[in-house]
């Protein structure tokens, strides 16, 4: 079976943010949400690094066991999805995630917090399969029509990777060998508790 | 002979450039270097190192997209914090208020109710006027509905949702969050009250010393009553633990509900909510001690906040300093009243 993962090279993103655009394009979300954000270290010096980066579907995912009302699944995928339905808008998945992952609309009582929204891999949610109800709340399904995440595809340099994790792994590795260098699967140590060993 | 020597010869010419070359290309191409340190654009930097020297801060760069918190690229904490509500908050709110639960079923087994010794006398003598009352109640109304919330929170999942399914234990949390957010303003309200209306009887005074020496007269059945203005020792201590407890759940609170307020970071957003969690837990189980005392744990109490006239040998056997404060007052024109 596939377990999905995202590996951004940090080493061939150029910033373009198309992930960013494709994600937010193709499933409507609303403005103030940033399901997929790129962040750029080391700004104009030396060793500048662009790195995309969104949900990491991680492996014992923190956001599932800080939920007060258990809103989390992991598929058989690896993917990990919420409902809407059941998410209380407490935010706690925020201050767990390390990625920053969850975002929250500016509803509810007070303006503070609406239902939790994030990357969802691209898999939709717990609503049928590319039904109205489910891209209304989540956006397009695109895995349960066997196609990868549109943040993938879209990148201009092939930085950001998505697929079977073991796949993404050997493409990063080989792309690191042939090349000559390569600053690692920057997140997997945190999301996947594992590193690309070279 | 001499003709395969003179093959191998030019075989071996392209033999050594090729072993050569071979031996360049394995010298000169690096291995991925995952560990190198220093900048350069083919330096790399492992997950691991990074990770290594944060030491609790977080990794953040830039982004060209408004929301400026989306800057920060990982935050290691985050996991702490995980660690801290799943497993730390639970075992401290479990002790914490089965623990006070447990001490309060001990000592009325061994105590029992403490009776008015003298018996009631049929006097009464009025203690707390309708505004105490109302400011009293309105505090516990909706401190019992915070705290049931509240605890919904870090235990519902554990406790509840297996009873209820996901459906109904999502709407029942739902409620209980809003209840929780806008009943916060009636708690403040009251506290507020609260702190103003009794500061004036609240400071230590020499009696005090006395009662706590005396363990409140709780664990000593008749002889000499420990000494008491209109609150005891003991209820002093409630009395600035709900005022700056409350205090503390209040600010927290209102952090919390309002998120990043004055730039707040995630790591203040996390500490704010141990805060909150823990001084919640804490501030419970006094109240469940508060609560027995002035309800099954000693006769005559209850009327207190019930009516706001109490008994007058319960009076001089728990408050004998106020009684004869009040006398004096009454007999300048007075707030005793005899029993209807």
């Amino acid at each position: 079976m596939a377990r999905m993962k995202f590996l951004c090279d940090a080493d061939r993103c150029i910033e373009c943010n198309a992930c960013v655009t494709a994600c937010k394009n193709e499933h409507e979300v609303p403005w103030g949400i940033n399901r997929r954000r790129v962040v750029t270290l080391n700004d104009g010096k030396p060793g500048e690094r662009s790195i995309s980066m969104a949900c990491m579907h991680c492996t014992d995912a923190p956001c599932a066991a800080v939920c007060p009302v258990n809103v989390f699944y992991t598929t058989a995928d690896g993917v990990v999805l919420h409902s809407k339905d059941l998410c209380i808008g407490c935010g706690y998945c925020f201050y767990a995630c390390p990625f920053g992952a969850p975002q929250y609309p500016k509803t509810t009582n007070f303006g503070s917090r609406g239902k939790m929204d994030k990357c969802t891999f691209c898999a939709g949610g717990p609503e049928a399969d590319g039904s109205k109800e489910e891209y209304e709340k989540y956006g397009a399904n695109r895995l349960a029509e066997g196609k990868l995440p549109l943040c993938a595809e879209m990148c201009s340099t092939k930085a950001l990777l998505a697929g079977d994790g073991d796949m993404v792994a050997k493409i990063y590795k080989e792309r690191v060998s042939r090349r000559g260098y390569g600053s690692g699967a920057w997140g997997w140590q945190t999301a996947y508790h594992e590193s690309i060993a070279s | 002979m001499a003709k395969c020597s003179s093959q191998l010869l030019s075989h071996s010419r392209f033999i050594a450039v090729a072993v050569a070359l071979a031996l360049m290309v394995a010298f000169v191409t690096p291995s991925p270097v995952l560990a190198q340190q220093g900048g350069g654009p083919t330096a790399a930097t492992s997950e691991q190192q990074l990770l290594n020297n944060l030491k609790g801060g977080v990794i953040a760069g830039q982004v060209s997209i408004p929301d400026k918190k989306s800057a920060n690229l990982i935050h290691p904490a985050g996991r702490d914090w995980r660690t801290f509500h799943t497993v730390t908050l639970k075992w401290i709110g479990g002790i914490a208020i089965l623990g006070m639960i447990a001490l309060l079923v001990i000592f009325y087994l061994w105590r029992g109710t403490m009776r008015i010794e003298g018996g009631r006398s049929g006097r009464k003598i009025v203690r707390f006027n309708g505004f105490e009352r109302f400011t009293h109640w309105l505090t516990a109304s909706t401190f019992v509905v915070l705290g049931i919330t509240g605890l919904n929170i870090t235990f519902g999942r554990a406790l509840i949702l297996p009873w209820l399914g996901p459906e109904a234990f999502s709407a029942w949390s739902e409620w209980g969050k809003v209840a929780h957010n806008y009943l916060s303003f009636a708690f403040t309200l009251g506290v507020v009250l609260m702190f103003l209306m009794w500061i004036g009887q609240n400071f230590p005074t020499a009696a005090d010393i006395k009662w706590l020496k005396m363990g409140g007269g709780m664990f000593s059945k008749g002889g000499e009553h420990a000494p008491a203005w209109k609150f005891n020792a003991g209820q002093k201590m409630l009395y600035w633990f709900v005022v700056l407890g409350g205090g503390v759940m209040i600010v927290s609170g209102f952090l919390l509900m309002f998120p990043f307020y004055g730039d707040l970071t995630v790591s203040g957003m996390e500490l704010t909510q141990i805060v909150h969690g823990v001084v919640g837990v804490v501030f419970i189980a006094l109240i469940v001690a508060h609560i027995y005392i002035g309800t099954l744990g000693m006769e005559g109490s209850f009327e207190a906040m019930g009516e706001g006239t109490v008994d007058m040998n319960w009076a001089k056997e728990h408050h004998p300093l106020w009684v004869e404060e009040e006398m004096q007052r009454g007999a300048e024109g007075g707030r005793t009243q005899p029993a209807e």
